[in-house]
C-alpha cells in the first residue's frame, strides 16, 4: 500500500491556485463571458455536492408531514428547532457523541505514542533485526481489519466480558480502543520524518550530553510536530468514522458510538424523520468544526504518500 | 553513534583494534543498552500488532479447517481443505465476489474522475475560488454512516423529495438491473438499482477526499509546464490530456490502489442502506458476507475462509495494479 510514500510533502488547500493563463485572445467581453462560465460551472458542481447536506439541514427543521408531502419544501418557513433537543436527549446523541469522543481520544493518543516511540527506534537506534521488524510493521498495512474480526471478537469478549456484562463501560471502551492503539502507517510516517532531521542536531545534542529520552522529547518530537499533527488528524478521522468494529462490540445502547447511534436513531424514529435528520446534522458538526480548524493538517495527513512533489 | 552498534551488527568489529578511546567492555555495554531501548520502544506497537493483527490473521487459516455444525453446542468438525473448496466454489461466494468487483469498478473510477473534474475547475485564479474549494472538500466531514442515513432517508418512499421518480418497489429495495438488457450474459454483470444507489452514496461521500487528493496533486504540477504548452499552441483540452493528466498520474495511481482496497472493504453502506445485503443478495459484498456469516449464521469457519478470500483478492488486485498500471505512471518531472 505504500506507493512511494513521501512524508512531509503535504500541500495545502489554501495554497496558491494555478495560474489562469489568459492567452492572447482578443476581446474583453469574450474573456468576461468565459470567467462567468467558470463561475457557473463551479456553482453548479458546488450545488450538486452540497445539496444532500442542505436538504438534510432543511428537513431537520420541517415537520414530518412537510417532509412526506408530495411537493417538497426547500426552505423551512417555520423551523422546528425542538428536533435538535429531541435528538440530543431522547435520541441519545449526547451520549453517542461522548462515547465517540472517548473512543477516538484514546485511539489518537495511543497511536501517537506508539508511533513516535517506534518511529524513533527505527530512525535513531541500532539493534539486530531492525530491517526485519520494520518489514513486519509495514506488513500490518496489508492486512485489512475486516479480516481479523472473527478472532478479535473472541479475544475481546473472552478477556473483557463485553457481552456478559452489558453495563460494562470500561470493558466496552477497552474493546473499542485497544485493537487500534498502534498503526504501521504512523510508525512509518514518523520514521520518515525523524530520518529527515539534520544529522548535526543529533551530534550537537550528544555533545550536550542528551540521552535518547531527552533527545526524543526535547528535539525530535518538537521538530516533528507538523507530521504528528497530520497523523493526529488522520487518526481522528479514521477512528471517528469506524463502523464495523463498534457495531460488533457495543451492545448497550448507552455505549454506542455516534456512527452506530445514527443507525439506532433512524430505526427508532421512523415516524419522526426530522429528528433523524437533526441527529445526522449533530453527528457531523463536530467534524466540520474540527476540519475547519485543522484543514492544513488534514490535507497533509491524507496526501502523505499520494503526491510526489 | 555508529561505532558501538557495529559491535553488534558485525561481530568481527569487536576484535579489531579499538580506534575510539572507549574501552571494549563499555562499548559493548552501550550497544546492548541501545538495542534494549530499541526493542522496548517497539514493544507497545508490536504487542498490539501481534495480538490484534497477526494472530487473528493466521488463525483464520486454522479456523477454516473446521466446519460449524448446524446446531449450536455440538463440537466443530475437522474437515481440512474441504470447507475451502466448498465455500470458494459456491455460487453464493462467486456472486458476492462479483457484486464486490462491480461495486469497485463503478465507485473507484467515477470517484477519481469527479475528483479530477472538481480539482481542475477549482485550480484557477478566480476571485472567491477558496470558497468553492471548501465546498468541494466538505464531504470529508461526513462519515459513511452520515452519508448513508442522508441518502437512505432521502431515497425512502416516506420522503417526498423523490416521489416524482420513485418506483415500486422503492429504489433501495429494487433488485432489477439498472439498465435493462435482455442478453443474460451481460445482464448478470449489470448492477442492480439498489447497488447503484449504494454506489452513488459512496461516491458522494468520497468526493471530498478525492478532491483534496487531486488538488494536492495538481498543486505539485509546476505551472511553467502548462505555460510552455500554452505557448506551443496547445488548447485547454490538449493541455489537460498531454500535460496535466500525465503529471497527475502518480496521484491517480495512488488513489486507484487505495480506493480499490477501500472499495473491497465496503461494509457500513450495505448495513445501513440495504436489507442485509439484499434485495436478492444484489448488494451482498464480501465484507458484508463475512459479517453475515459471523453474526447471524454464527459460522466462524466459513467466515474465516471468506476473510482469507477477501485478503487474497485484495492482495492480487493490488499486485496487478502495480504490475500493469504503474507502467503508465510518469514519476519524473
Amino acid at each position: 500500500m505504500s506507493v512511494e510514500p513521501i512524508a512531509l510533502r503535504g500541500t495545502e488547500l489554501s495554497g496558491k491556485a494555478g495560474t489562469e493563463v489568459e492567452a492572447a485572445r482578443p476581446g474583453k467581453r469574450g474573456r468576461r463571458v468565459r470567467i462567468f462560465g467558470r463561475y457557473v460551472a463551479l456553482s453548479v458542481l458546488a450545488f450538486v455536492v452540497l445539496f444532500p447536506i442542505y436538504i438534510t439541514i432543511v428537513n431537520s427543521l420541517l415537520q414530518p408531514s412537510q417532509i412526506a408531502a408530495k411537493s417538497p419544501t426547500f426552505f423551512p418557513t417555520s423551523p422546528q428547532w425542538h428536533t435538535y433537543s429531541d435528538a440530543w436527549t431522547d435520541g441519545h446523541l449526547a451520549s453517542y457523541l461522548r462515547n465517540s469522543f472517548i473512543q477516538t481520544g484514546l485511539i489518537v493518543a495511543g497511536q501517537l505514542v506508539t508511533s513516535i516511540l517506534a518511529g524513533y527506534a527505527f530512525a535513531f537506534l541500532r539493534f539486530p533485526f531492525k530491517r526485519t521488524l520494520f518489514v513486519v510493521f509495514l506488513a500490518t498495512l496489508m492486512v485489512p481489519f475486516e479480516i481479523t474480526i472473527i478472532t478479535n471478537l473472541q479475544t475481546v469478549s473472552n478477556t473483557l466480558n463485553v457481552y456478559d456484562n452489558l453495563g460494562n463501560t470500561l470493558g466496552t471502551f477497552a474493546a473499542l480502543a485497544v485493537p487500534f492503539l498502534a498503526t504501521g502507517f504512523g510508525a512509518f510516517l514518523l520514521r520518515q520524518t525523524f530520518l529527515q532531521l539534520p544529522k548535526d542536531l543529533q551530534d550537537a545534542a550528544k555533545l550536550d550530553g542528551y540521552g535518547h529520552l531527552r533527545f526524543l522529547t526535547r528535539v525530535a518530537v518538537p521538530l516533528a510536530r507538523p507530521t504528528i499533527a497530520a497523523l493526529a488528524v488522520f487518526s481522528f478521522l479514521s477512528a471517528w468514522n469506524q463502523y464495523l468494529w463498534p457495531l460488533l462490540v457495543t451492545r448497550d445502547d448507552q455505549l454506542r458510538t455516534v456512527q452506530i447511534g445514527l443507525k439506532q436513531l433512524r430505526a427508532t424514529n421512523i415516524d419522526q424523520v426530522n429528528v433523524t435528520f437533526a441527529g445526522t446534522v449533530l453527528a457531523f458538526i463536530p467534524l466540520v468544526i474540527l476540519l475547519l480548524i485543522f484543514q492544513k493538517q488534514l490535507v497533509r495527513g491524507l496526501t502523505a504518500g499520494a503526491v510526489k512533489g | 553513534m555508529s561505532t558501538p552498534a557495529d559491535a553488534v551488527v558485525e561481530p568481527g568489529a569487536a576484535s579489531r583494534p579499538a580506534v575510539a578511546p572507549a574501552p571494549r567492555g563499555r562499548r559493548f555495554n552501550r550497544a546492548v543498552r541501545e538495542a534494549g531501548l530499541g526493542y522496548l520502544l517497539l514493544l507497545p506497537a508490536f504487542l498490539i500488532f501481534a495480538v490484534f493483527i497477526f494472530y487473528p490473521f493466521f488463525r483464520n487459516f486454522y479456523l477454516g479447517f473446521f466446519s460449524t455444525p448446524p446446531f449450536p453446542g455440538q463440537p466443530k468438525n475437522y474437515v481440512g481443505l474441504d470447507q475451502y473448496k466448498d465455500v470458494l466454489t459456491s455460487s453464493e461466494f462467486l456472486d458476492s465476489l462479483k457484486v464486490t468487483v462491480i461495486f469497485a469498478v463503478i465507485t473507484v473510477p467515477v470517484g477519481i474522475a469527479l475528483g479530477i473534474l472538481l480539482a481542475v475547475l477549482a485550480h484557477q485564479k478566480l476571485k472567491g475560488v477558496a470558497i468553492y474549494r471548501a465546498f468541494f472538500s466538505s464531504t470529508v466531514a461526513t462519515s459513511i454512516a452520515v452519508a448513508s442515513v442522508i441518502f437512505g432517508t432521502l431515497l425512502s418512499p416516506q420522503v417526498g423529495l423523490l416521489q416524482g421518480i420513485q418506483t415500486e418497489p422503492s429504489i433501495l429495495q429494487n433488485p432489477d438491473p439498472i439498465i435493462n438488457i435482455s442478453l443474460p450474459v451481460i445482464r448478470s454483470f449489470i448492477p442492480s438499482v439498489a447497488l447503484t444507489a449504494v454506489a452513488v452514496t459512496t461516491i458522494w461521500q468520497n468526493l471530498g477526499l478525492s478532491f483534496i487528493l487531486m488538488s494536492a496533486g495538481l498543486q505539485a504540477v509546476p505551472d511553467e509546464l502548462q505555460e510552455a504548452a500554452e505557448i506551443d499552441g496547445a488548447g485547454p483540452w490538449r493541455r489537460f490530456w498531454n500535460v496535466t493528466l500525465p503529471l497527475l498520474s502518480p496521484t491517480i495511481f495512488f488513489a486507484f490502489v487505495v480506493g480499490s482496497i477501500f472499495a473491497f472493504q465496503t461494509f457500513g453502506q450495505i448495513d445501513l442502506l440495504t436489507p442485509r445485503g439484499g434485495p436478492l443478495k444484489t448488494t451482498n459484498v464480501l465484507t458484508y458476507y463475512i459479517y453475515d456469516q459471523l453474526q447471524f449464521s454464527k459460522n466462524d469457519g466459513k467466515a474465516a475462509v471468506l476473510a482469507i478470500a477477501l485478503f487474497g483478492v485484495t492482495l492480487l488486485l493490488t499486485l496487478i495494479q502495480f504490475q500493469f498500471l504503474e507502467r503508465r505512471v510518469s514519476y519524473e518531472r
